[in-house]
């Protein structure tokens, strides 16, 4: 484990996004306070439910946002507070997969031109050369040539998640981030999508940020896998462990809702049904953002927060009693 | 078990100005007094249609253009409007799958139920605004003496489906539709709502019929399971032997292309190639046929009837004949079919 390179690495990552002025003024803390490396070549899975600041954190990565506070280090580099003239170098070796494969796409821009966008901005190839790459990276996503002319809205959503694929590694990149890459397909054409991730990365050793709320598809794709709750990180560990020994009450709660495709199993029986909603990231006060929901909340757990602490070698958790609750 | 619903070659179809989509294309099942039926398939596959044909509720350009629906012996196709409107929210009530579709933006959550209710019975408004706090605590709304002046944008989507399934058993329907309850939320929540409609369904007795396209809310709360694909039924079964003994390559498929991580090693998935078929030119076989690894000729060319495999579960799909080529799991059917 000691030989793992990291290749991107977030310290203390903050993104806010304020609103209103004076005493009306609200501040949404999408991401506050997020540390988690990622080494190359692996697949760090991030979960947690809607509006907890997953894609959010991508975005703030790639600078598509720029971050409140805190450190991006990209292959040891702090790229954080680049201008977007010293960001070019690193646009091309970090790359985006977006959420929803309808929207993502230009629609009056052709297969070609969508995937030429990034050879272009980076002056890769030019010409015939460009065009057969472009034929090469559509055979790579399982497409043909002959759809290199034509426009998104011709497309499924299976076969418009391959495009956005394509354009996303016409341009050699080494971290891609995808942002719940299947989510908007159908179950029979999500594997279709997943097996062809894992084969490109094995192809090119890509390093993958891979952002869901399918908690059974994360544990298969990814080897280490971070647990967010409101802008928190509440528990990271490798994809195994967090399913066969998570320890924070937060993440617990969340594989025991994964409703089980098999009538047989006895897991619902064992199931811990929260109560409560999630609570809102708008000026949250101190104090552990799962403790409203927590049945082993306790009074300090609503006044101090938690840091994310090393508890076994390589499993990480952020709540103040989680060797009681786990009696370690 | 006697029957609430049978629905016989239902067959929907919308005239658009692109062509006819044939959503729903000659469909049969029915649902026991006090059942789950769980109707699965991808997107497009002619589940909300169903429900929307059962509900009366088909609009232009859209048609029934064949078949009959009993509810408990009444031929829903043949009622007129006003008629409809009675079986409507109150014998029959439905969760739609865009919950804004459902509530009013503009009038708080405690109106519109009281509305709901006074629609389909006697109460005055006093007691409907009772009743409406009842049924508020039932789903597990907290303080609902004050919950109730809320308007929906002060709920969360968990909240909200709440206050529709509040306001869809209102009446105690005998039946309840479903339409992906849960799909817009998170899985905690959706463990919440799964265990609120299970509680419900005892409590007021209700038989119901849940339409997801997830296999594991399937598996979770219905005995029952209709798989759709292009418009057509592929399998019916108890839920048991559609996880333990899918008969159809569909199913078979789905299950399959789902990590299931028991070993907690990776395997590769096995996916279904190829993607959903065009229902404004659907295939002209079995819709399954493009992507189905046992494609025979006639698949080409005749949708299979479903044959019987045993009391509680059938399958269309030619592997199930006589004459088929042996497919390791697949069931030889004898004799006529439906
Ligand atoms: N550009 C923005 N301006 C203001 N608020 C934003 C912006 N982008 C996101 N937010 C808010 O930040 C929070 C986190 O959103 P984000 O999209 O990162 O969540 P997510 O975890 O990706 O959720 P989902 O699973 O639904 O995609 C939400 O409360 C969201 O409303
Ligand atoms: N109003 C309409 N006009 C034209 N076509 C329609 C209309 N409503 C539905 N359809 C078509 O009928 C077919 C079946 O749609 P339906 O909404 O029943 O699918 P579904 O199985 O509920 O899918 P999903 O899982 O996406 O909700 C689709 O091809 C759809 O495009
Ligand atoms: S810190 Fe307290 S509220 Fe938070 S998870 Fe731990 S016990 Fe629960
Ligand atoms: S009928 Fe033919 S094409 Fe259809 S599922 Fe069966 S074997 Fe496959
Ligand atoms: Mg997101
Ligand atoms: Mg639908």
């Amino acid at each position: 484990m000691s030989d793992r390179i990291p290749l991107l690495e977030v310290r203390n990552l903050k993104k806010h996004f304020i609103s209103g002025i004076l005493k009306k003024r609200k501040v949404l803390t999408a991401v506050d306070g997020i540390d988690f490396v990622i080494y190359k070549g692996e697949t760090f899975g991030l979960v947690g439910e809607s509006g907890c600041g997953k894609t959010t954190i991508g975005r703030t990565i790639i600078r598509l946002y720029n971050p409140t506070d805190g450190e991006i280090l990209f292959d040891g580099e702090e790229i954080g507070h680049l201008s977007e003239r010293e960001l070019k170098p690193y646009r091309k070796r970090m790359q985006m997969i977006f959420q929803d494969p309808y929207a993502s796409l230009n629609s009056r821009m052709t297969v070609t031109d969508i995937i030429a966008e990034g050879i272009d901005t980076h002056h890769l190839l030019e010409g015939d050369a460009k065009q057969e790459r472009i034929y090469e990276l559509l055979e790579k996503v399982g497409l043909k040539r002959e759809h290199a002319s034509r426009y998104p809205h011709e497309f499924s959503g299976g076969q418009r998640q391959r495009i956005g694929i394509a354009r996303a590694l016409a341009v050699n990149p080494e971290l891609i981030i995808c942002d719940e890459p299947i989510s908007a397909l159908d179950v029979s054409i999500q594997a279709q999508v997943v097996n062809m991730l894992e084969d490109l990365q094995d192809e090119f050793g890509l390093t993958y940020l891979f952002i869901a709320h399918d908690l059974s598809m994360v544990r298969h794709i990814s080897d280490r896998i971070g647990v967010m709750y409101l802008g928190k990180m509440m528990e990271i560990t490798t994809a195994d462990e967090l399913y066969e020994n998570a320890l924070h009450p937060y993440t617990k709660s969340l594989l025991s809702a994964i409703p089980i495709p098999d009538p047989t199993s006895s897991i619902r029986d064992r199931r811990v049904i929260l109560k409560g909603d999630v609570g809102s990231p708008i000026n949250p006060k101190p104090g552990c953002r799962f403790a409203s929901r927590c049945q082993y909340a306790k009074p300090n757990c609503f006044t101090e927060t938690p840091e994310l602490r090393e508890i076994k070698e390589g499993h990480f958790a952020s709540c103040h009693y989680i060797e009681e609750i786990n009696g370690i | 078990m006697s029957k609430i619903l049978e629905v016989k070659n239902l067959r929907t179809t919308f005239f658009t100005h692109l062509g006819e989509v044939q959503a729903v294309r000659g469909i049969s099942f029915d649902l026991d007094e006090g059942g789950i039926l769980g109707i699965v398939g991808e997107s497009g596959s002619g589940k909300s249609v169903t429900s929307l044909s059962i509900m009366g509720l088909v609009d232009e350009p859209g048609k029934i253009v064949e078949g009959e629906i009993f509810f408990q012996g009444t031929d829903l196709t043949k009622l007129d409007h006003k008629d409809m409107m009675q079986f409507r929210g109150n014998e029959i009530s439905m969760i739609f799958q865009d919950p804004m579709t459902s509530i009013n933006p503009a009038f708080t959550i405690g109106n519109q139920l009281r509305e709901v209710i006074m629609a389909h019975s006697d109460l005055n408004k006093d007691q409907a605004h009772e009743r409406a706090l009842e049924l508020l605590k039932m789903v597990g709304i907290p303080d609902p003496e004050s919950r109730i002046k809320n308007f929906p944008y002060q709920f969360s989507g968990g909240m909200r489906q709440r206050a529709l399934i509040a306001m869809a058993i209102a009446n105690n329907p005998k039946l309840l539709i479903a339409d992906e309850p849960t799909t817009a939320l998170d899985v905690t929540i959706q463990a919440q709502i799964l265990e609120l409609m299970r509680d419900l369904k005892d409590k007021i007795n209700s038989s119901v019929i849940l339409i997801t396209h997830d296999l594991g809310v399937i598996s979770e709360i219905c005995d029952k399971v209709i798989v759709m694909y292009g418009g057509m039924i592929m399998e019916k079964a108890d839920i048991k032997n559609l996880f333990a003994h899918p008969q159809h390559p569909y199913t078979r498929g789905l299950l399959l292309s789902i990590p299931t991580n028991v070993t907690g090693k990776k395997k590769r998935l096995i996916p279904i190639e190829g993607s959903p078929p065009d229902l404004m030119d659907p295939p002209s076989g079995c819709p399954f046929s493009p992507r189905c690894p046992h494609a025979m000729e006639i698949c080409l060319k005749k949708a299979a009837p479903l044959f019987k495999i045993s009391e509680t579960q059938e399958a269309s799909c030619w592997l199930h004949h006589q004459d088929a080529p042996e497919v390791s799991g697949m069931v030889k059917v004898e004799g006529e079919q439906s």
